[in-house]
């Protein structure tokens, strides 16, 4: 068991990266299996100082809606920030900074959170506090900056809390 | 005919929106919001690009093509980081502490935390 581990740092990572040179190769054939395989065999091995810890995942099934719900979100974001772009009068537009106090913990959580809020609608992620604890993010146009808070609480970290445990 | 109507759609959608982050970059008169147009609108506009080059593939080349999946799945991945790091330049250059939100229980934002990164002194030699 220990051997295997040693082997095999990250199994998650092992399969991503075989999925993706399959993606790569865009033909499936068992050549490109096990050569994908064997990549992904190497590449968490030789990156390891990298990845010191396994990230967990407390309910792994719960990122098939999660990243559904964001991919819808990007879509609206997309209609909303052309609006914006497009109609608004840049003297009528609120930009605002928002600061966003973190439940979550686990860096990998934070960094998905923060990607999160990158793509959704007006917002974008600048900074984290020196201590990790809070988000620093940036709206195109806020004009209640308690609501964007709130709906980033309550629809993303929540979810992810769910996730990561 | 449908699928060529499914690829035309596709390919102007990722068109227009490709255009408006483009617009966005000149019209938005502030840096961070500048840089809004193009994380966001520009997402859509490879995505439409994307969908229309995939149709094409199963419709035309008579088989389904995986790339496009690849490119929006690093597109995702690297976007936000990019927008991170340009808008951790702006806060570095253009901003001090009381421009911005306090952080919280923390005292500041991680830019504005040199402590780590301030050369060592000299010691002045005995």
């Amino acid at each position: 068991m220990k051997l295997l581990n040693r082997l095999l740092p990250h199994p998650l990572l092992t399969l991503m990266l075989t999925v993706i040179w399959l993606l790569l190769v865009n033909r499936f054939s068992l050549n490109s299996l096990l050569f994908g395989f064997v990549l992904g065999l190497l590449i968490p091995v030789a990156t390891q100082p990298y990845w010191p810890n396994r990230p967990k995942l407390k309910r792994p099934i719960k990122l098939v809606p999660y990243v559904a719900l964001v991919m819808w979100d990007i879509v609206v974001a997309n209609f909303a920030v052309a609006r914006i772009v497009l109609f608004m009068p840049n003297s009528k537009r609120k930009p605002a900074w928002v600061e966003i106090p973190l439940d979550i913990r686990t860096p990998e959580a934070i960094a998905m959170l923060g990607g999160t809020i990158t793509m959704t609608p007006g917002t974008l992620t600048a900074d984290i506090s020196a201590e990790g604890r809070s988000l620093l993010v940036h709206c195109l146009h806020a004009p209640d900056v308690d609501e964007i808070r709130n709906e980033i609480k309550t629809r993303y970290e929540a979810r992810l809390k769910e996730i990561f445990g | 005919m449908i699928i060529d109507l499914l690829i035309t759609v596709s390919l102007v959608t990722g068109g227009i929106f490709g255009f408006v982050g483009s617009f966005g970059l000149l019209k938005l008169n502030d840096p961070m919001s500048r840089m809004h147009a193009p994380t966001k609108a520009t997402t859509l506009g490879v995505g439409g690009v994307l969908i229309g080059s995939m149709a094409h593939a199963w419709a035309y080349e008579g088989h389904a093509s995986a790339h496009e999946l690849l490119i929006t799945l690093f597109l995702l991945g690297t976007a936000p980081v990019t927008a991170n790091f340009l808008a951790k330049v702006y806060i570095n250059q253009q901003t001090k502490p009381s421009d911005l939100p306090g952080p919280g229980a923390c005292a500041l934002w991680a830019t504005h935390d040199k402590s780590e990164h301030q050369p060592p002194t000299e010691q002045p030699k005995a």
